[in-house]
Parts: C-alpha cells; sequence; structure tokens
C-alpha cells in the first residue's frame, strides 16, 4: 500500500521508525519540524484569509471595509486577469475578464479607491499577483504615502512567484531572466524600505492544483525559493538574514491527511536546513517557514458536490496538524462557479469551528512523537531532496521551466491519478463510487454586472485625460532608462504609480526591453 | 483518416489541467489532438484551426469568461471561413449557461464533472455526424 505521492507505507509503526531526536526538537526550536513557535497556535491563531475581490474598486472597497467590521484583520485581494497579466480594462483583448475573477485596478486612482477610509498601518494585505507584482507594491506604497502611512509601517505580502506562472498559473509576462532581476529588486526595496511586508510568497498551491503530487509540490517550490534567494545574494549586496524573513509560502492541502500533515513538517524541516546550510544563515528567524495554504481547488469534485464541505473540513484540520500560519478554505461549489455568499460563509465558519470548537490549538504539534507521522515525514523530507537533487542536476529550475520538464512531469502525474480514477484504482466518492443519478445542484454563483466595467472604463478615461502627460512621460522614461540598466527598479515604478501611469503602459515599456515569454504547450 | 481536433484556451485564464487532459484522452483515443497552450485570441485560434484543417475546436474556460469567448471565437471562425468547423466548450460552466453557450455557437457543453469516456462519445459522434452530408 502506498500514499498518493507514492510513499510505501507499512501495516503499523514502532519506536524503531522514529527520526534521531535533534531532527524532532520541541516546538519553535531548528529546524522547526514541530512548528515554529513554541506555544503553537496558542500565542497566535493561524490568520483566517478568506480570498476575496471582484467587479470595480467601489465594490471590493465596500466588501472589504465590511470584513474588517466583522473583525477580520487581513485582507486577501484578488486581482482580475487582464490587472495580472499586465493590460489594462480598456485592451480590446481582455473585455470578457475586466472585473470578473477580481478586481481591476488600472491605475493609482482605482489603488485609492480600493483602500479608501481602510488604514494601511493597522491592517496586513495580501495580494495574489505575479507578474505585475511589483506595480502592485508600487501603488499600495504610494497609497499609504496618500494616507500619511510610511512604507516602514506597511503590512502584508505580494505572491510575486513568477516561477510556477510559467509552469501552471498563466499570468506570466516577460521571460525567466528579467522577471527574477524584478522579484529580486521587490526583494531588495522591502528588505531595506518596506520591513513589514513579505515580498514574495513562493506558491506550490498551483503545481499542484495542475497536478503534481504532495512532494512534488513542496519540492518544486522549495527549488524555486532557492531560485529566487540564490538571485539575491548573487548580487552580493545583501546577507540572507536581512532578506529572508521576508520570504513565505503557499500551497495546496488535499486529500491525503497524513501525507498532508507530513508534508507541511518535512517542509519546513527542509527549507530550515537549506537557509541555514547552503546560505549560512545566522539568525534562526531567517530559516522559518512562513506558511499559507488552501484547502479545496482540484480535490473538489462537481457529481455529489456537497461532500466537498466535509472534504473541505478534513484537509482544513490536516493543515492546522501541519501547523499552518494561515489558511483559505474554498467553497463547496468552487467547480461550478464563483462561491455565492451562503458558500463563501459556509467555507469561513469551517475554519471558525475548526479554531473555537475542536480543542486542536490547545497543544502545539500534537501529532508530534507520532511512529507513523514522524516516519512519514522523513519519507518525505527524503523525496523532496531526490526531486530537487534531479532539477538541480537538470541545471536548475528557470531551465527545467524553459525546457517544459515541469509541465511534463506535472501532466504525467495529473494523467496517473485521471487514469487511476477512471479505473477505480483510486475512490472518489460519488465520481466513482456510491455514485448516484442526480443533477449538478442549482448554483447561484456569482452574476458580473456590465455596469461596473463601464464605470471602469470611464474612471480610466478620466485618469488619462486630467493626469499630466509630461510627468506620465518623463516617470516612463525614467523606467525605461533604470530597465536598461542594473538599478532596483522600485523606486521607478513608485515614481510612475504616483504620476498615474496604467499597468498596461508599465508593463509595455518594459516588453519592449525585455520580450514576452513563450510558454511550452506539452500535453 | 483520424479526426483533428484543436484544444484552445481563450482569454486570460492559466488553468490547464483539464485542456491537457482532454487533449491526451482524446489522443490516446485515436484522434489528432493540437493544443495552443494558453492565452491565445479567438483569431489565433481561428486562424490555427484554418491552417491545421481540423474538424472539432475544443475550447477551455475556467474563469467564467466563457460565454463572451465562445461567442468572438464563433465569430472568428466564420470571418476566417471555417463555418464547418465544430465549436465544443468545457470547463466551469454553470448549468444556467449551457443554453447560451449553445446560442453562441457551441455544438456541445461538457461542464466540469463530465466523465471523459462520454465527452470521448460525444466527441465521436459530433464528427460522425458533421461527416455525413446534410
Amino acid at each position: 500500500m502506498r500514499s498518493e505521492a507514492g510513499i510505501p507505507l507499512a501495516p503499523s509503526y514502532g519506536p524503531a521508525d522514529l527520526p534521531p531526536p535533534e531532527s524532532i526538537p520541541p516546538p519553535g526550536m531548528f529546524p522547526f519540524t514541530r512548528g515554529n513557535f513554541a506555544d503553537g497556535y496558542r500565542g497566535r491563531l493561524w490568520t483566517i484569509r478568506q480570498y476575496s475581490g471582484f467587479g470595480t474598486p467601489e465594490e471590493s472597497n465596500e466588501r472589504y471595509r465590511y470584513l474588517l467590521a466583522q473583525g477580520g484583520t487581513g485582507l486577501s485581494v484578488a486581482l482580475d486577469l487582464p490587472t495580472q497579466c499586465g493590460y489594462d480594462s480598456d485592451h480590446p483583448d481582455v473585455e470578457e475578464e475586466v472585473g470578473r475573477v477580481g478586481v481591476a485596478l488600472d491605475t493609482l486612482a482605482d489603488a485609492e479607491i480600493l483602500f479608501d477610509r481602510i488604514p494601511l498601518d493597522a491592517i496586513s494585505t495580501s495580494f495574489t499577483i505575479n507578474g505585475t507584482a511589483a506595480i502592485l507594491l508600487a501603488f499600495y506604497v504610494a497609497v499609504g504615502e496618500k494616507q500619511g502611512v510610511d512604507r516602514s509601517k506597511l503590512r502584508g505580502t505580494i505572491q510575486n512567484d513568477i516561477l510556477k506562472e510559467y509552469v501552471s498559473r498563466g499570468t506570466w509576462i516577460w521571460p525567466p531572466r528579467p522577471s527574477l532581476r524584478l522579484i529580486a529588486d521587490t526583494i531588495e526595496f522591502c528588505a531595506q524600505e518596506v520591513p513589514r511586508f513579505n515580498a514574495i510568497s513562493v506558491a506550490g498551491a498551483h503545481f499542484r492544483d495542475a497536478g503534481a503530487n504532495a512532494a512534488q509540490e513542496m519540492a518544486f517550490t522549495l527549488a524555486d525559493g532557492v531560485t529566487y534567494c540564490d538571485e539575491v545574494m548573487a548580487r552580493g549586496r545583501m546577507t540572507i538574514d536581512e532578506f529572508a524573513p521576508q520570504v513565505s509560502f503557499f500551497f495546496y492541502t488535499h486529500g491525503d491527511f497524513f501525507e498532508e500533515v507530513a508534508k507541511y513538517r518535512a517542509g519546513r524541516r527542509r527549507w530550515a536546513r537549506i537557509v541555514r546550510e547552503r546560505y549560512g544563515a545566522k539568525d534562526d528567524r531567517s530559516c522559518m517557514f512562513r506558511v499559507g495554504c488552501v484547502a479545496g481547488g482540484a480535490s473538489l469534485y462537481a457529481p455529489q458536490a456537497h461532500n466537498n464541505i466535509v472534504r473541505i473540513a478534513y484537509e482544513a484540520l490536516a493543515s492546522v496538524l501541519g501547523g499552518v500560519q494561515s489558511m483559505f478554505t474554498a467553497a463547496w461549489d468552487e467547480p461550478f462557479a464563483l462561491p455565492s455568499e451562503d458558500s463563501a460563509t459556509l467555507a469561513l465558519r469551517t475554519q471558525q469551528v475548526l479554531a473555537h470548537e475542536t480543542g486542536v490549538t490547545r497543544v502545539a504539534d500534537p501529532l508530534g512523537g507520532s511512529y507513523y507521522v514522524e516516519s512519514l515525514t522523513d519519507e518525505m523530507e527524503a523525496r523532496v531532496v531526490e526531486i530537487m537533487d534531479d532539477l538541480e542536476r537538470r541545471g536548475g529550475m528557470v531551465k527545467a521551466v524553459e525546457e517544459g520538464y515541469l509541465h511534463r512531469l506535472i501532466s504525467e502525474e495529473a494523467f496517473r491519478v485521471q487514469t487511476a480514477i477512471a479505473s477505480g484504482e483510486r475512490t472518489v466518492v460519488g465520481v466513482n463510487r456510491f455514485e448516484t443519478d442526480e443533477d449538478p445542484p442549482e448554483v447561484e454563483g456569482y452574476e458580473m454586472d456590465e455596469k461596473g466595467r463601464i464605470r471602469q472604463l470611464e474612471r480610466l478615461a478620466e485618469v488619462k485625460r486630467s493626469r499630466s502627460a509630461a510627468d506620465v512621460r518623463a516617470a516612463l522614461a525614467a523606467l525605461d532608462a533604470g530597465a536598461g540598466g542594473s538599478e532596483n527598479l522600485m523606486p521607478l515604478l513608485v515614481n510612475c504609480a504616483k504620476a498615474y501611469c496604467t499597468v498596461g503602459e508599465m508593463v509595455a515599456v518594459l516588453k519592449d526591453r525585455w520580450g514576452e515569454f513563450r510558454q511550452p504547450t506539452v500535453f | 483518416m483520424p479526426v483533428r481536433v484543436l484544444v484552445a484556451k481563450p482569454g486570460l485564464d492559466g488553468h490547464d489541467r483539464g485542456a491537457k487532459l482532454v487533449a491526451r484522452t482524446l489522443r490516446d483515443a485515436g484522434f489528432e489532438v493540437i493544443y495552443t497552450g494558453i492565452r491565445q485570441s479567438p483569431d489565433a485560434i481561428a486562424a490555427v484551426a484554418l491552417q491545421e484543417d481540423v474538424r472539432i475546436v475544443g475550447l477551455s474556460i475556467l474563469s467564467g469568461a466563457h460565454v463572451g469567448l465562445t461567442k468572438k471565437t464563433a465569430d472568428a471562425l466564420r470571418s476566417a471561413g471555417a463555418d464547418d468547423v465544430l465549436l465544443v466548450v468545457g470547463g466551469t460552466i454553470p448549468k444556467r449557461d449551457v443554453p447560451r453557450l449553445e446560442a453562441a455557437g457551441a455544438a456541445a457543453v461538457y461542464p466540469t464533472g463530465t466523465p471523459l469516456e462520454d465527452l470521448v462519445d460525444s466527441m465521436r459522434a459530433l464528427s460522425g455526424a458533421a461527416q455525413t452530408p446534410l
């Protein structure tokens, strides 16, 4: 018998399967197998951070202020695909997608509305943004300035992980090399000027959703993390301890319960060791693996869709027993549409019941010392190391991305799982066992309002009319010159943001310099 | 002769697990499959469909923008002179949108949860029927 990632399993485990004691010191001690904090969730509960954002900045602002009034302390901003891919709302090719899977941001004017009456020094904001992450960070810094909040007080995260975009999520713009430079620029800028902001959230979640198994998800993600750290270290301007505490991670939790718990424990230990051994970190905080997760995604199924409620709850429990720092629980109707108000609320309640009723938060790392879980953690770490070594031997992540090697591995795994479900080798309740002849549920979903898109276009036109054309030209010219050299581009982007340049204009300048990525179409 | 199918991802949505699984399944079922990769414009999809002389274009859309993108792709196929190409659509599609997609020019719609063998059967039937002169 094997786990979902193919780890062979014995019928039971015993004392001989435990790792040496130095691998599992108490929680809060290097290499943090048992968690980052000595008191687990007693000191601080994980952050319940539900992904939301839709339509226009006005609509999203209203939603955020509602969430904060309900006691929320963090926002998670969903951007629409044009903003993520670097197109303005008035670009002719993106008409259907404006404001659809998130909010549309074209200029600083939109960002000002999005955060209107939200004090940026009192909350933290997470942006799921990659290709245009540096530009969104520039907007955030500029909005803070307008509110009178110094950039040193801003808290939040930009995802800013382009490598997985090339492989599985798809919001790439430029080729890997210049993109890595821009990411290193943001990491440097945050370390020096926005010290409470996470410059990157290295995300394995999207590898997982595209088909990778748990070991591949962790290995690819850590390999990406290494690539970004290598890039910053190669500049020779900062030590690892100056920026590693601003690096965080993000994963999907799927259905194989103990394997997921082991994945987080193994990842924490491996990252801690990498940061100390490869980069010579002296500060233990640099070695901490700060991790957020999503429960749901590709582990959800359309037939008997209400079963997804149960799947999400188990996944949430596994995440917490794995020691995550923040979590987003998906809604059961995700296979059909964007969530309705009801399904989104139920997803939130799932976490609240787990946090406040089940008692799982009382003791740090409750599964620590379990013969099985410790052994599985070791096995998982060994596999992660093996996959990372393979990638390194092949010339590293960038090469694996450019050559389509990762695309192939992930497609193979997705196909293997699909075949196992089709043959009945893997059971999915309601899909290939215990099926019923029921119609898909009537899902309310979220219906787009065409008026919102029109308002967005009107505002963009108004901003373009009222801004100083000379300032725009000067800011873009400075960005262009900077991109041709090696200086940090962040101050130039902040400058562009303040001149009300559009996302599309900034992206176009850099595209002229750097070109565009072409994705391998392997299947 | 095997039926040629173009699997295409219009718009900006990058989720292509489903598109690739479908491409591979169709290939294993004896179709000749071309995959465009993600982020293709309707015009580019129509151009490839014409150039590769495909019988069926299968769109995969998970972003919710399926109605508009299907309409645009159908228009692009028509103006490229590829009227005889069949258009089918799969992805995150609520039930209420199936008639809208059919009205937009889809010969078949495969919402999330459609078993792959049903999809293969449906595409075989469609391509067979389409080869018979009306």
